[in-house]
Order: C-alpha cells, then sequence, then structure tokens
C-alpha cells in the first residue's frame, strides 16, 4: 500500500484526487458482466441455420428428455461457430430459448468455461500454450514471435485487419509436442520461431498449412526412432485366454 | 558333550558358534527382480502413434471386438473379479483399485432400483504434462469404445457418456467416428454385439476447463452447469449424473479393460510390483531429448524411463535439476531421488510425490525453478473455479507470492508464511484443486528452499530492505508513521 504512493504525494493530494465514483479495479481476465453495445445487444436477431438446427436436435437426443439443458455446452459451442467464432447475448439467448431454460443459467454457463468468447474475435483464433511444460521448451519465443510477426499487438488483441486474435492460453494438453499453439480448432505442435513464421504467413494468405508436429515426427513419438511398437501389432485372439482365442 | 560346551558360552558367542555350524546351507538372496523392459507383445495401445488406421477395420485387425459377446455374456461379476485379480488402480491420478471402485455400483439388490446407472469417461485430460489419453483417443478410440462397453456391463450401466476436453477437436471427432461405426457394426445400441444386452455410448465436448476433470465438476459439467464440484457424501455411486448411479472412470482405465478381460487378469498382473501392477502410458516433456509418450511397464525407475525412451535428459543425467513425475499437481523431486524412484504408486508416494497420471516433466539446470513453479501457481489461480474460500483466494494469493519469489522479493520470513498458507488451503476446500495448487509449492520449498533464500537476499543486497507483501523500504514515505508488523525492519 505505502509502496505504491509516490514519496511527494501527501495525503491532502490522495483525497482531491479519489473520486466518489471509483469502480473496482478489473482482476479478471474477462468483464463478466455484459454491457449492450451496437455490436453485442439481444435486440440483434439469431438462430441457427438448416444444417446447424439438425446438428442441435441430434445433440439434444443424446441426454434424457427431462434434462435438455444438459446440452447447453454443445449448443453455445454450435452457436459461437455459426457467429463467426463468438458467443453473443442473442446466442445465449436463442439457446436458453431452445433448451426451455432460464437465460442466466446460459449466461452462467457462457461466461465460466473459457472456451466461449464474449467479445468478437479475428477470422483466426490463434492460442499460445504457455503453461509450464511448454514454457520449459520455449513457448515465450514462440509467444513473443506471434506478437512482433503480427504487428506488435499484445496477448489478448486483434490484429488492426481483423485477421488474427492472440491469446495465452492454459495447457492444451500436448505436452510432449511442446511448444505449441491452436490456431482454431488445429494444433500446431513441436513449433520453433522459425516454423511460427511460416504457419502465421500462411494463415494470413488464407492457406491451411497441415496441422501436427512441425518437426517432421507423425504424433507424440520418439523423435529419433522409436523404441516401441517396432514391431507388427499382434491380431485378433492372439495372447488371450484359451476361452478367447 | 558340544550342549554343554556351548553352555559354557557366554550368550553372544553361542550365537555365532551355533551360526557356524549351519555352514552348508544353500540359501541364496531372492533374485532382485528389474522392472521396465516391456515387450510390443505385450503393449495394450498398439496404435498409440497413429501408424495404422483408427478406423473399425484396423481396431478389428490389432484384436479389438474380438469376441466382444463373450466377454459380455461372462457377467458383470466375472468382469469385477477380473479387474480385482488384475490389480488395476484408476489411472486418473487417484489410483483407487478399479474392480472395488465398479463394484460398488452393484450393491445388493440393486435390480430394484430403476434409475438409469450411467458410466461416465473422463476424458477432460487438462493436467499440465498430461497427454496420455489424447494417443489412446486419436489412434485407438475403439478401445475406449470397447471399454465402456466392458466396463458398463460390469456395472450394469445403461450408457456410456464420454466427456472430452472442448480443445480435442481431432480427438473427438476420431471417437464419435469411432462410436458411429460401432453403431453401425451392431456393436452398439438395444443388442451390443448380439449379447442381448442394451448399451448406448454418447460422446460430450467440454468447453475448457481444468476443474471439469474433478468427478463432481465433471458430472456438474454435463448437466449443462458452471463445473463446480459436489460435496461427498452422497457420492456418485449413489446419486450421479441426472441424480442417478453414476461411475467416472479415466480413459486409459476404461480402454484397457477389454484387453485385461481377453488376455487375463493375471497377465496384467505380471507386471509391475505388487499393489502397483499393470502397464501405464507415460508422457514426458520438458527437458530431454526426445520427449514422447510411452507404454511401459509399472514400476519401472524413473531414470531407466527418460534414459531408454527420450534419449536421456538434455546435456545428461548430471545437468538434470529436478522432475515433476506425475503431472503439475505433485511435488517435484531432486535429483538424487529422482535417480532412485520407481514409477508407480507407492515408490513414489514413499518419496513424498505421487504418480498422478503419469507426466513426467524433467528440468534441467537451465530452468528456474521457481518460475517454474511461479507458472503452476498462475494455472492453479486461473483454474480455481471459485466455489470454495480457500482454494479462490488462496490460489490467488499463492500466485502472487510466488511471483514476487520469482525475483526475490519478498522477506525471508515469507517462505515460512506461504508454506502456512498452502497448509491452510490443504483439505480444506470441497475438491483436490486446493490440495494440487498446494503441493507443488511446498515440493519446491522441500527440496529448492536454499535456491529462492538466495534470491531472496541477492534482491535485498541490491534494492535493500524488503517488508512483507514486497515493499521496498527505498519507497516508503519516512515522514509516515510505518507499523512494525510490516517486516521492514528485519532482520534478513
Amino acid at each position: 500500500m505505502f509502496a505504491r504512493l509516490p514519496r511527494q504525494l501527501s495525503q491532502r493530494a490522495l483525497a482531491t484526487r479519489r473520486s466518489i465514483s471509483s469502480t473496482c479495479s478489473r482482476r479478471s481476465d474477462a468483464l463478466f458482466v455484459h454491457r449492450d453495445t451496437p455490436y453485442n445487444n439481444p435486440k440483434i436477431p439469431f438462430e441457427f441455420d438448416a444444417p446447424n438446427l439438425k446438428r442441435a436436435e441430434e445433440i439434444i437426443k443424446r441426454y434424457p428428455p427431462q434434462y435438455k439443458k444438459a446440452a447447453v455446452i454443445p449448443l453455445l459451442d454450435l452457436g459461437q461457430r455459426q457467429n463467426k467464432g463468438w458467443t453473443s447475448i442473442s446466442v445465449m439467448n436463442y439457446v436458453a430459448r431452445l433448451l426451455e431454460m432460464p437465460p442466466m443459467r446460459v449466461y452462467e454457463v457462457a461466461t465460466f468455461y473459457t472456451m466461449f468468447n464474449r467479445e468478437p474475435i479475428g477470422e483466426n483464433f490463434v492460442q499460445v500454450c504457455t503453461t509450464t511444460p511448454c514454457a520449459l521448451r520455449g513457448s515465450g519465443e514462440i509467444l513473443k514471435t506471434v506478437c512482433n510477426e503480427l504487428g506488435g499487438i499484445k496477448p489478448g488483441e486483434t490484429t488492426k485487419d481483423g485477421k488474427f486474435t492472440v491469446i495465452e492460453v492454459e495447457c492444451q494438453g500436448a505436452c510432449s509436442n511442446a511448444p505449441m499453439l491452436v490456431i482454431g480448432d488445429d494444433f500446431y505442435e513441436d513449433l520453433t520461431p522459425e516454423s511460427t513464421k511460416s504457419i502465421l504467413g500462411a494463415f494470413a494468405k488464407g492457406q491451411k498449412p497441415k496441422p501436427g508436429p512441425q518437426s517432421g515426427r507423425q504424433t507424440s513419438e520418439n523423435a529419433a526412432g522409436l523404441t516401441t511398437l517396432t514391431t507388427k501389432p499382434y491380431g485378433p485372439g492372439e495372447f488371450c485366454l484359451p476361452e478367447f482365442q | 558333550m558340544l550342549k554343554t560346551s556351548i553352555r559354557g558360552l557366554p550368550r553372544p558367542l553361542r550365537a555365532k558358534t551355533q551360526q557356524s555350524r549351519r555352514s552348508f546351507a544353500t540359501v541364496t538372496d531372492t533374485p532382485v527382480r528389474r522392472y521396465g523392459g516391456l515387450k510390443d507383445q505385450d503393449r495394450i495401445f498398439t496404435n498409440a502413434f497413429c501408424k495404422h488406421d483408427h478406423g473399425i477395420k484396423g481396431a478389428k485387425s490389432r484384436g479389438d471386438w474380438h469376441r466382444t459377446k463373450d466377454i459380455l455374456n461372462k457377467g458383470d461379476a466375472w468382469i469385477i473379479q477380473t479387474m480385482k485379480d488384475s490389480g488395476l488402480r484408476g489411472r486418473g491420478g487417484a489410483g483407487f483399485p478399479s474392480g472395488l471402485k465398479w463394484s460398488f455400483m452393484n450393491k445388493p439388490n440393486w435390480q430394484d432400483d430403476k434409475r438409469p446407472r450411467y458410466l461416465v469417461v473422463n476424458a477432460d485430460e487438462g493436467e499440465p504434462g498430461t497427454c496420455k489419453d489424447r494417443e489412446i483417443m486419436r489412434g485407438d478410440p475403439h478401445k475406449l469404445v470397447e471399454g465402456c462397453l466392458v466396463a458398463g456391463r460390469g456395472m450394469n450401466a445403461n450408457a456410456a457418456y464420454i466427456y472430452i476436453r472442448g480443445e480435442f477437436y481431432q480427438e473427438a471427432s476420431h471417437v464419435q467416428q469411432a462410436i458411429n461405426e460401432a453403431y453401425a457394426d451392431g456393436l452398439l445400441g438395444p443388442n451390443a454385439c448380439g449379447s442381448g444386452y442394451a448399451f448406448d455410448v454418447y460422446l460430450h465436448r467440454g468447453a475448457g476447463a481444468y476443474i471439469c476433470g474433478e468427478e463432481t465438476a465433471l458430472i456438474e459439467s454435463l448437466e449443462g452447469k458452471q463445473g463446480k464440484p459436489r460435496l461427498k457424501p452422497p457420492f456418485p455411486a449413489d446419486v450421479g449424473l441426472f441424480g442417478c448411479p453414476t461411475t467416472v472412470a479415466n480413459v486409459e482405465t476404461v480402454s484397457v479393460a477389454p484387453t485385461i478381460c481377453r488376455r487375463g487378469g493375471a497377465w496384467f498382473a505380471s507386471f509391475g510390483r505388487e499393489r502397483n501392477q499393470g502397464t501405464k502410458l507415460f508422457c514426458i516433456s520438458g527437458h530431454v531429448n526426445n520427449p514422447c509418450v510411452v507404454e511401459e511397464e509399472m514400476s519401472i525407475p524413473l531414470r531407466e524411463l527418460i534414459d531408454k525412451h527420450c534419449g536421456g535428459v538434455i546435456g545428461g543425467w548430471d545437468n538434470l535439476l529436478g522432475i515433476i513425475p506425475g503431472g503439475c499437481s505433485v511435488p517435484v523431486l531432486n535429483q538424487q531421488k529422482s535417480g532412485e524412484v520407481l514409477m508407480d504408486y507407492d515408490s513414489l508416494k514413499d518419496a513424498g510425490s505421487g504418480l498422478g497420471t503419469g507426466a513426467v516433466i524433467v528440468m534441467d539446470k537451465s530452468t528456474d525453478i521457481v518460475s517454474a513453479i511461479a507458472r503452476f501457481s498462475q494455472f492453479y489461480k486461473h483454474e480455481s473455479c471459485g466455489q470454495c474460500t480457500p482454494c479462490r483466494e488462496g490460489t490467488t494469493w499463492m500466485m502472487n507470492m510466488m511471483n514476487r519469489m520469482v525475483t526475490g522479493r519478498a522477506h525471508v520470513r515469507e517462505i515460512d508464511m506461504l508454506l502456512e498458507i498452502t497448509k491452510q488451503v490443504e483439505g480444506r476446500t470441497i475438491c483436490a484443486l486446493g490440495d494440487a495448487a498446494a503441493w507443488p509449492i511446498q515440493g519446491l520449498m522441500k527440496n529448492f528452499r536454499p535456491e529462492v533464500e538466495a534470491r531472496i537476499a541477492a534482491f535485498r543486497a541490491s534494492e535493500g530492505a524488503v517488508g512483507f507483501g514486497g515493499h521496498l523500504s527505498t519507497q516508503i514515505d519516512s515522514t509516515l508513521a510505518i507499523p512494525d508488523n510490516l517486516g521492514l525492519r528485519l532482520p534478513a
């Protein structure tokens, strides 16, 4: 508390600077309240198109009829995909109507899960993992490369042309292929600053490079040559108990 | 004659002479069993690297869905007994014996309970360092789907839900493909595999919350709510998904079930030490030459695992700083202990750590260990669901303090204060996330406390005295009355 005050600031100066209507500081990484804006308000219409409506019905069928609301996460995801990658208040309201649940219950879900973006994002959503296993393999450098390559934006920002949004994310579950980043739904693994640049360059041109490890290995096998699973996999009934052979 | 002469001797000597008489004894030491070196024929996940077809044709050629009908017809008691014989323990981190857990679903007179019964597969793999279930779902999705059926039969479930994390798009599509193929082939549905048993498998994609890997949070999330853990009891086996009896199991646990049933519990139990039997997928990340995912025997020495399958630590074993042997929720081991431990539940527990999910994070001497652990604190702060106060507030406190420790901007007494916070969070929350957030810090202070103290001393030497909360004495207005409890006037 004391450290934040410059020395020359006297008690009186402090008192005059404090206004009555001060808001508390933003502690969360995303604002949890909704404020109507021209691009995000309940008056903007939203409805599933025909193929998505069919998909939605299929999803709802997976759950017991009295628990339709279990489909809220998959449906919000569907809505987000249709709504250019972000979940507007209209999407939430529509899903609430479809599943016959109070809108507030949908808002609760949409604010809890990190994969729902409640602000518009760029065409390509770049998510760089920076959790420790990736950090050990140099994800800091990858994040720096991404930010520099996209014109010096910071994590959480969108480029001016609206093509890229960059965020830092927590572990994506590809730790043996660290460092990695996600663009859209695809994982790009085993990155170096050079391969990161070429991936972003390809996306900027509207191409889609091949997802997966960029180092030449296929998945998460030993890069220097297989140490396991070198022989032909055993077939049906092999090595089984006599009764299952 | 001999007897009397012995009697005359003092006691210790008497024992000695008696021992010397046993010179013809042929007892040798029991041979020391070495673990590791699993053969390909004993590996369960034969397509872990996606080298072959993951579809139903490829899966069948690798032995999946082979006489599943006969397994189902053996009945629930046989399946559960086989699981108990195999010694399989849950692969999701807690290590609870699977056969026992599944048997909780079959209480006496369970048939009288008309509620539907569910198996929920936890594929919300989000623990930093863990990437094993991903390989199962990409390469061997049919093992998972068949496992759902076999495990479901064992616990007399009507349906299985596979809760897969939202980020795994490709994996989810492989699993969905496997489910569709299985339905088309009559392997699932009202007459699964022609056995007369009705069973459905559904896929459910999450939306990015680490906490949904906790079993009751996962159930909440599957019900379409925020993923906030429930209080236990009632346990999910009584009141779980949609208020019905439910068992939540990890992907790996479920996926190995059919193979164990076909090859016998004794086969699976022949690997690893007593109480830690079986094979396991290990995922090694961090500072090794070739990070990879590999299926090995349980109880393989940690050092052998790294040297044999990952090309060793970068810069050699002597360049090792520490290893986190089971994902970010377990304490870090120093170099000496890393060389001694076996990769199983008991050995790692004895070493003050845990097997967790079998995610080995290796850190060499170039690592800033304090910042690595501080990053975990940040992770837990981000992923705390905010339901219980000790965790919600504690993770933020721990993160703030750890971030200051990275630069050394703290008073040396704050190390103990930080440890006190971890102790206050640990065991005082509904779920284990609070514990998981506390343990890495405790492990750091246990094994690397001198490093943290050195940083604090170095910071103090260059910037002057630091009080509690990172206040610098140089920035304090000396005209103000400073209370003593800020620690500014304390000696280093």
